[in-house]
């Protein structure tokens, strides 16, 4: 079955080449992007369906020798939590696509040749179970970011890609010295070999590549302009799945392969995580703009979702999973909503904003609904990771329940002042009457993201129970995904 | 009467081959009309190329021991066998590249024949297994080069670069030169086996006379591969020089005088490893820190490619110093890929300046990527893999230098080139960013000088650019192949 993980790198890399090689004009490069990106939620599905959620251990892997001397191979496959990871970045994929694919770019064919090569970089960090391997696609993700901003961002965008570079390269190359160092002391490259290490620097060394890409306070420096100037579509995927790739590095590689740093360096972690969440949160209330908010938003969410993970016991981990999933399709969808919002305005300010839910129901609908669930209303999917996150970090410290508390009142503060500073008081002055409310394209990339959403919020522990065999995550994660097949 | 040695004439092919091409190309320059010269020069050329690198296969194939052949003063084995290789595939990319470049005609004959002679005495001096026919495969090609240098006078800074080049390789040669000679009164040998047997024999380890030898050894080969603080020449050379020609340099050049290092290091002087491994790896860390800090500040894309040569001479001397097998491994396959890019990023810099007429800096680079999408394809890959990012061979080929330090306990020296890989990112990424992201209003620069629409067609130099792609990208998905071919050229030499 190892073919279908493997497929699902190929097919969008296969897909890049296609739309590259090829003379198509712009409508059929987009439209052969959707449909691989369709295809690769297909790919996905036939994952799920063939799936067994109760053993322990890697499925859907597969194996070759790249070279035999420093016993480095392709090695992919999936556990219970990566497969949901997987299932939110081509999801995310598919609705970004679509919604360039609407918005129409120039340069069609290199633009959706890249978030291709973007998808098949993703999935390969979510499967990948060698450690060369896992570092060679984190840095193929690198690539088409890179360029996918500094050709088709902002007025500042070459600022924002030269921060965004510099930053998550001076983790990722400290990330490269301890792999080769844990690499070649081990004897092997393999994840699934089951060796633990105990030495702090090496854990250091993966902890500061994931924290910068997540970002963690206070490695976030370029994270307002990355978001800020990217496409919307683009920072939908940096904030929604990008940032979701180091929360997994931190699961699959320092927890489970460092456990006795891990245990050092908890409390480190956990304040770092906390600061960011109150910080993230203050700021976010504080943004003058949209994606201001949004960007600071994910900040304070990734900091929620690293007290799930550092918890590491059962519901932590399970919470943290569920979270990132939540975290991803609404940060992905809110990004959408200020693209659209910001083609009809032309700008992102909510000083020049506002009124916008008279006559345009559909948007004040979509948007009312991302923000309620973005808010952890209970009885919404947010709000089951939330809570399971938090109890999970309470038995490390009731402090950080309480900072967790606290930064869930300051989440409906600025997801409140959002939505009411695009649809409520008075039109803004940049708000014409003849802006159209949201088109059925539009709505084909946003919805079926809060139909994820809703479906997780009826069945939350469709993730949370499948994430870890037996539901048994916490301590005995590392015991699990060594598990034998 | 005098004694001649048996000669192995096959194990001296492939610069036999190339010599009959410069001869070749020589006589077409006398004997045939003008317009017909540049043809029969590239062919001539490319044909000895060709057929030295097919040569050098079947040496490599029929050589699985080491044999020295013609009293010693040649190796024929799979490590030189590897190297001619290169340099021929170089070559060949290289008259692909110069082929269509403007140059007054009379001398066309002339560059091809110089060309293909330099290709020989590089290939000669890969084979070299002693102090004398290393110091003459060294000037044989060296002399070559500095007319290569020099030989397009219309071009402004061709001639002052041949000139300056002159000058510092001589000194570098004379250095070398007088290495040798201490080397050789210290032992009384000039074979390379033989040196470090007398090393052994007369307990010679750390004698004054020898490790001055040994010192000035490094240093002229360091000229060479241009490595700091040996490096003063190179950007003015490389930015003096007619771009096919730098292309030919910075890739042949380099193979050469390293892979000629590591052989005399390992097998004239073992005994001396515990002083030139720190040496070798001193001269590493200069190279890294004058090749990417002073990379950053250029604005012309041919010096900041000669910095990032020299940065790249500290990148493959890393596994040089660190004297084992899988150091040589390392630093053979690094030379697969970095001759490749180079090559490729010199041939796009060629293309550029066909193009505008005027001198490549990353102002007028502006546009590119949009304008010549295989040639700004390209040149990305060939920066990402400078950088050591994947999808190229560039990174394969960092990950082993960096894994041969670390067997041999330098981890300060991996984290010494991680940091210069983040340093040079910034410089490699700008021509990306030149190529591509540069905004509409300066676009507009790049349409000034060309004549009568778009330039015509250079398939000669589109087909260099792809080839040096292809092994760019194909390094990095069949390593295992080229590692096990490495593998075996690397156990040639007595680790």
């Amino acid at each position: 079955m190892g073919w279908l993980t493997t497929a699902m790198i190929v097919v969008p890399l296969a897909g890049a080449l296609l739309v590259w090689v090829f003379p198509w004009d712009n409508f059929t490069a987009g439209a052969i992007a959707l449909l691989i990106a369709l295809a690769e939620v297909g790919l996905w599905i036939e994952c799920l369906v063939r799936f067994d959620f109760d053993s322990a251990g890697l499925q859907l892997d597969q194996q070759t020798s790249w070279f035999s001397d420093l016993h480095v191979s392709y090695h992919v496959g999936m556990y219970g939590f990566s497969l949901w990871l997987v299932g939110l970045a081509v999801v995310v994929q598919a609705a970004t696509i679509a919604y360039a694919f609407w918005a129409g770019r120039t340069g069609a064919r290199a633009y959706f040749g890249l978030m291709l090569l973007l998808t098949a970089a993703i999935v390969g960090v979510f499967t990948a179970q060698d450690l060369l391997l896992f570092y060679v696609f984190w840095e193929a993700m690198l690539l088409p970011l890179y360029v996918l901003i500094g050709v088709w961002g902002g007025p500042g965008r070459l600022g924002a890609t030269i921060k965004f570079v510099i930053y998550t390269m001076a983790g990722s190359l400290l990330m490269l010295a301890a792999v080769i160092v844990l690499g070649l002391s081990q004897g092997t490259f393999d994840l699934t070999a089951s060796w633990q290490s105990s030495s702090d620097w090496l854990f250091l060394g993966f902890v500061a590549a994931f924290a910068v890409k997540a970002p963690l306070f206070p490695f976030h420096g370029w994270l307002p302009d990355a978001y800020r100037e990217s496409p919307p579509e683009v920072s939908a995927v940096l904030s929604g799945v990008v940032s979701k790739a180091a929360i997994y590095g931190f699961i699959r590689i320092a927890i489970t392969k460092f456990p006795e740093p891990t245990k050092d360096f908890r409390t480190v972690i956990l304040v770092l995580a906390a600061i960011g969440l109150v910080y993230g949160s203050l700021l976010a209330f504080r943004a003058p703009d949209l994606r201001g908010v949004i960007a600071y938003s994910s900040l304070a969410q990734i900091g929620l979702i690293t007290f799930g993970v550092f918890a590491a016991n059962d519901l932590g981990l399970n919470g943290a999973v569920l979270q990132m999933v939540n975290h991803g399709l609404i940060s992905a969808a809110l990004f959408l909503l200020a693209g659209g919002i910001e083609r009809r305005a032309a700008t992102g300010e909510f000083a020049r904003l506002g009124g916008m839910a008279r006559g345009r129901p559909i948007l004040a609908t979509v948007l009312m609904t991302t923000g309620v669930i973005a808010l952890a209303v209970p009885g919404s999917s947010a709000f089951a990771g939330e809570f399971a996150i938090l109890a999970g970090v309470f038995s490390r410290g009731w402090g950080y329940a309480v900072v967790g508390a606290i930064a869930i009142v300051l989440a409906a503060m600025y997801m409140l002042r959002l939505i009411s500073a695009v649809l409520h008081r008075e039109p803004g002055p940049a708000v014409t009457p003849a802006a159209l409310d949201l088109r059925p394209a539009e709505l084909a990339a946003i919805v079926p993201l809060l139909a994820c959403l809703l479906a997780l919020s009826v069945w939350p522990a469709a993730i949370t129970d499948r994430s870890f065999a037996g539901n048994r995550a916490g301590a005995d994660v590392s015991r699990q995904l060594e598990a034998s097949k | 009467m005098i004694e001649t040695p048996h000669v192995d004439w096959f194990a001296l092919a492939p610069e036999l081959m190339l010599l009959g091409a410069a001869g070749f190309a020589l006589m077409g320059a006398v004997l045939l009309p003008k317009e017909n010269r540049r043809d029969f020069g590239a062919l001539a050329a490319a044909l000895g190329f060709a057929g030295g690198l097919v040569y050098a296969v079947v040496i490599y194939l029929h050589t699985p021991d080491v044999h020295s052949v013609i009293s010693d003063s040649v190796h024929r084995d799979r490590f030189g066998a590897f190297a001619q290789v290169l340099v021929c595939g170089a070559g060949l990319l290289t008259v692909g590249v110069a082929y269509a470049n403007r140059m007054r005609d009379q001398h066309v004959g002339e560059f091809y024949a110089l060309l293909a002679a330099a290709g020989a005495g590089m290939c000669f001096l890969v084979t070299a297994n002693n102090l004398m026919t290393l110091f003459l495969g060294l000037e044989w090609f060296s002399i070559a080069l500095y007319i290569l240098c020099a030989i397009d006078s219309e071009l402004e800074g061709s001639l002052e670069a041949g000139l300056k080049y002159l000058i510092i390789g001589s000194f570098g040669s004379a250095v070398l030169l007088f290495g040798s000679a201490l080397v050789y009164g210290a032992t009384g040998e000039l074979a390379f086996n033989r040196i470090s047997d007398a090393i052994s024999a007369q307990h010679l380890t750390g004698d004054a006379l020898l490790v001055a030898g040994l010192a000035m050894i490094i240093v002229g080969l360091g000229f060479k591969a241009s490595a700091a603080p040996f490096h003063m020449w190179t950007p003015d050379v490389y930015e003096g020089a007619p771009t096919p020609v730098t292309a030919f340099m910075s890739a042949a050049t380099k193979v050469t005088a390293l892979v000629v290092m590591l052989r005399v290091l390992q097998v004239a002087f073992p005994q001396e490893a515990h002083l030139w491994t720190i040496a070798v790896a001193a001269i590493a860390c200069a190279s890294l820190a004058v090749g990417n800090l002073a990379a950053l500040t250029q604005r012309s894309v041919k010096r900041m490619l000669a910095y990032s040569s020299i940065s790249h001479a500290g990148f493959m001397l890393i596994p040089i110093s660190v004297d084992s097998e899988l150091g040589g491994r390392a630093l053979l396959f690094y030379l697969v890929p970095y001759a490749a890019m180079s090559i490729g990023a010199f041939a796009v810099v060629t293309a550029r300046e066909r193009e505008l007429a005027a001198p490549v800096t990353l102002d007028n680079l502006a546009g590119m990527g949009w304008e010549r999408p295989l040639l700004g394809i390209s040149m990305g890959m060939f920066m990402f893999g400078f950088a050591g990012l994947p999808p190229t061979g560039g990174f394969v080929g960092k990950f082993y230098a960096f894994s041969a330090a670390y067997e041999h306990g330098w981890t300060w020296l991996v984290i010494v080139g991680v940091v210069a890989t983040a340093v040079s990112l910034y410089y490699y990424l700008a021509v990306v960013r030149a190529m591509y992201m540069r905004p509409a209003a300066e676009l507009q620069l790049s349409a000034v000088p060309v004549r009568g629409g778009a330039p015509p067609r250079d398939t000669l130099l589109q087909t260099s650019v792809t080839l040096a792609l292809v092994v760019t990208v194909g390094t990095f998905f069949f390593v295992q192949p080229l590692i096990d071919v490495a593998k075996h050229a690397a156990g040639s030499l007595p680790f």
